[in-house]
């Protein structure tokens, strides 16, 4: 299946869930999709027998800037031989995404190393938390606002 | 062994101070703490390995730093590992000795301008007496570092406080 026929066949099923895209030239064509809606868009991408996509490559957090924040996931078929990106836009406002865990179990960890450095929060997730940074952190280091704090437990941070 | 075997010519009587001895009890055979923290701990291991021996210098790692002499710090330190390196420390019994091996534990590396992660120098938290610099240090590096910290313990005495 070509990334049209992907799209197509989600507005079908979805329709405004769907909500944009690039689907040609670019070597990855991308499907935008509305975050809290992904869980069952992922689910008919897994289930579906044309589409099969059984593997989540990769799951990243974004930050566009301005306040706008993001999820990209890379998702492979391994019988299909296909593969499709599809992104989640959201802002630092209200960062919450539909968790994608009980689709694809790897992005369990993914998840969290995207709450952990972003702050984008997965609804439905069972055991979100920090996974890089120490527990204690406070702020969301790969965020283009975030400012190195002087100190961590007494211990002074920058150089 | 070309330090007793000359002095047994007439009798089996050796006479020395308590600090030579000492000094030289302890620097002949400095367990180390295995602490490989990231890749200096690969230079480390290859240091240990048959090629570039420590054993020949009398130091073998141990797990635990209750029975260790030295913690080779090799490696970046995180913040996060940064309360258990301080704990670790406190938990091995005097005389200790710390080598730093490598550029992220001695200032914090090739991390120290944007690593809001990388504690910069383990020296922060807990007093070094060697710094062996390299990213990572050769094994030869890390061998001289290890005879450099040989005589700083062949210089201490008794009488006066330690140094680190």
């Amino acid at each position: 299946m070509t990334a049209q026929n992907i799209s197509d066949m989600l507005r079908a099923r979805f329709g405004d869930a769907v909500t944009g895209g690039k689907l040609e030239g670019v070597p990855d064509p991308w499907i935008t999709v509305a975050p809290l809606r992904l869980r069952e868009v992922c689910t008919l991408l897994r289930d579906d027998p044309a589409a099969a996509f059984d593997v989540l490559m990769c799951l990243s957090g974004m930050d566009y800037g301005g306040g706008k924040l993001g999820v990209v996931y890379h998702i492979d078929s391994t019988t299909q031989r296909h593969k499709i990106v599809l992104k989640a836009d959201v802002t630092a406002a209200d960062p919450r995404v539909a968790s994608v865990e009980s689709v694809w179990k790897t992005a369990n960890w993914h998840e969290r190393e995207a709450f952990d450095l972003f702050g984008i929060v997965f609804e439905g997730h069972p055991d979100l938390r920090r996974i890089l940074m120490p527990d204690d952190w406070e702020g969301f280091p790969l965020r283009k606002d975030y400012r190195v704090p002087e100190f961590y437990n007494g211990m002074k941070v920058p150089y | 062994m070309g330090l007793l075997d000359q002095k047994f010519d007439n009798a089996n009587i050796v006479v020395t101070s308590m600090d030579n001895l000492l000094n030289w009890a302890r620097l002949s055979s400095l367990w180390g703490m295995q602490f490989g923290l990231a890749c200096c701990a690969i230079e480390m291991m290859a240091t240990g390995a048959s090629h570039y021996d420590l054993d020949r210098f009398g130091t073998f790692f141990r797990g635990t730093p209750r029975q260790s002499d030295v913690m080779i710090v090799a490696g970046t330190v995180t913040l996060k590992m940064a309360s258990r390196i301080k704990v670790l420390y406190d938990q091995m019994s005097e005389p200790r000795y710390v080598i730093s091996m490598g550029s992220c534990s001695n200032c914090g590396g090739p991390y120290w301008e944007h690593g809001y992660h990388v504690l910069k120098g383990v020296d922060r938290i807990i007093p070094v007496d060697v710094y062996v610099p390299g990213c990572p240090p050769r094994p030869e590096a890390l061998m001289e570092g290890l005879l450099k910290l040989q005589e700083k313990i062949r210089s201490e005495s008794l009488a006066r406080k330690k140094s680190a």
